[in-house]
């Protein structure tokens, strides 16, 4: 019951987050984490939170698009994963696509309702009833929150049976072939996010990623560290960002020692 | 009342604390029609507060931020910072209109946008989380953690200092962001996110290819002979000289069996690692930009990969 409790608790943080997109309790990673701690698989839901990450990478809300929704994917996956149905993690990462999509439309949904909300904030204004619009506004937030809470109870009540009967209808090669698809799925959210940042001048950085990558000894950290000093370098050599002071003699020579001090330390 | 009788009114310290926890919560109204208004009305509700003590007062205050806004979330606080500013000398008597008010905050909100988008979205939450999803999958609980408190450290301390930053300088703000710094911000976080980027899609892409494509005996002598020793160990007669003969033959990584096969995935390895991901990625923009749905092209992919998995192509 308690542990009960606390997973609707999880859900409703992470429905709020999903919209607010402040403090991550909608990312997968935290997410699933929570929902583990709650049904005392803490392990698992932090598998099941990596595995699920790093298809989550590049969905971010720019503008007004609204991207596959990942606070339905991991909560519903995570309880399903670590809670009684006890599901293993590939089919968690299966599940939590189509998952995804339906949150997708259950937060446009919510978007919807709330310009209904945004009209009633306008007659408030204008009564200059400043704690109506407060009021309003955690309205509009805790149905956010619903929108994913409920969900979860739906699921909770249909409980493990049900569940695990019908995956398991579906067939083998169904599920195999969705776990193939899993492993490569992930590029999805690479390209969204390379799409947002691509310019002529930032391609070679990702080619150069690329080919180091084949180096395995250096793990993510030693990449970071090789990102941030080619940022560095290229911002103090590039013309653009220095362009009129032109004393290439001068400057090279003040810049080799930073770049120094930051290989010696590495 | 008379002219020298009427005293100045100005936001305290717990007025901008009290802005900074509310823009937390600035997309909690987000709608289709004009967005972020409602967020950005609530925030600003306790400097109204103090300087507009008049319903009518507050009502027009309110009528005037109810209006479109837009932006990425964080980069707010710089915006909200200036119309306070803005707001506390109008509440003191400066000519600024509603006109110059709204001025601002659009001027202000494409721009930021353009800079919080690809800093945020695009290289702190693919860079840390990726480095923080590594350590999850091996089950650390330091995974989740580290993602959640740095997130939170420099999301929290770039919402106070940018919108403090708005409040002291002003409408001079727009001139500062408009200069070399914010660019270079940008593009050198970008340059970090297109080379994690980079890494990441060979390295974290499963892609295999099991398709045999030449099987081939291996030439006599140059296989390890685990057939005579898994007899002898059968037949109960194994010498450790034998052992130590097949040892040193796969130490001298003579091939384990008497067929050396070939799959697709060791050509393709051959030719360049990560090429498959790599291609894919590029399938995958090329969608994108044709401007097809994510949701659409994940679909897809997990249809080619069931089919994939159905006629033996990928494992």
């Amino acid at each position: 019951m308690i542990s009960a409790f606390f997973v609707v608790l999880f859900a409703f943080l992470a429905g709020m987050d999903g919209i607010l997109d402040q403090f991550q309790f909608h990312q997968p990673l935290v997410a699933a984490t929570l929902i583990g701690l709650a049904n005392g698989h803490l392990t698992e839901g932090i598998i099941l939170g990596g595995t699920l990450q790093m298809l989550a990478l590049g969905w971010m809300n720019i503008g007004a698009a609204v991207a596959p929704d990942a606070a339905l994917a991991s909560t519903v996956s995570a309880y399903l994963v670590t809670g009684p149905a006890q599901v293993s993690v590939d089919t968690g990462m299966a599940i939590a696509i189509p998952l995804a999509v339906a949150g997708q439309v259950l937060t446009i949904g919510v978007r919807t309702i709330t310009v209904a909300l945004a009209h009633i904030v306008d007659k408030q204004a204008e009564k200059g009833n400043l704690r109506s619009i407060e009021a309003i506004h955690w309205t509009a937030l805790a149905l956010q929150g619903l929108r994913i809470a409920i969900p979860v109870i739906v699921v909770m009540a249909v409980g493990a049976g049900p569940v695990n009967t019908a995956l398991n209808a579906i067939p083998d090669v169904i599920t195999k072939g969705l776990a193939v698809a899993g492993g490569f799925i992930v590029v999805v959210g690479y390209a969204m996010v390379i799409n947002m940042m691509a310019t002529a001048e930032l391609w070679p950085f990702f080619f150069l990623g690329f080919a180091l990558s084949a180096v395995s000894e250096l793990n993510l950290i030693a990449m970071g560290m090789i990102g941030l000093v080619l940022a560095l370098i290229y911002l103090q050599l590039s013309p653009r960002f220095n362009g009129g002071s032109g004393n290439g003699g001068g400057s090279n020579g003040s810049n080799g020692d930073p770049i120094d001090a930051i290989l010696d330390n590495y | 009342m008379s002219e020298n009788e009427k005293v100045e009114v100005h936001l305290r310290k717990s007025d901008l604390v009290n802005t900074w926890w509310r823009s937390t919560f600035l997309q909690a109204s987000w709608n289709y029609e004009r967005m972020q208004n409602v967020g950005w009305a609530f925030s600003l509700i306790p400097g109204i507060r103090r300087l507009y003590k008049s319903k009518e007062d507050r009502a027009a205050a309110m009528k005037r931020h109810l209006e479109f806004f837009n932006t990425h979330p964080y980069v707010a606080s710089p915006i909200l910072g200036v119309e306070l500013a803005m707001e506390e000398q109008r509440a003191n008597g400066a000519p600024i209109n509603d006109e110059a008010m709204n001025g601002v905050k659009v001027g202000m909100m494409g721009p930021l946008a353009g800079v919080g988008d690809p800093i945020f979205w695009g290289t702190m939450r693919p860079v840390l989380g990726a480095f923080a999803a590594g350590m999850a999958q091996g089950g650390s609980v330091m995974g989740p953690i580290i993602f959640f408190v740095v997130w939170n450290l420099i999301r929290m301390l770039f919402l106070w200092y940018t919108q403090q930053l708005g409040y002291k300088e002003g409408t001079n703000i727009t001139q500062d962001l408009g200069g070399g710094a914010m660019q270079k911000i940008t593009t050198g976080a970008s340059i970090l996110g297109m080379f994690i980027m980079g890494v990441l899609v060979p390295r974290w892409t499963t892609m295999n290819f099991p398709v045999v494509m030449s099987k081939v005996k291996v030439q006599d002598g140059a296989a390890a002979d685990i057939p005579a020793l898994a007899k002898s160990i059968n037949g109960g007669d194994v010498s450790a000289s034998q052992i130590a003969k097949v040892v040193t033959q796969i130490q001298d990584e003579q091939s384990l069996t008497a067929y050396k096969v070939t799959t697709l995935q060791d050509t393709l390895d051959d030719l360049l690692p990560g090429l498959a991901p790599l291609l894919l990625m590029f399938i995958v923009l090329w969608l994108l930009r044709k401007r097809v749905s994510a949701i659409t092209i994940i679909f897809g992919l997990f249809i080619v990969g069931i089919l994939a998995y159905a006629f033996g192509i990928m494992a």
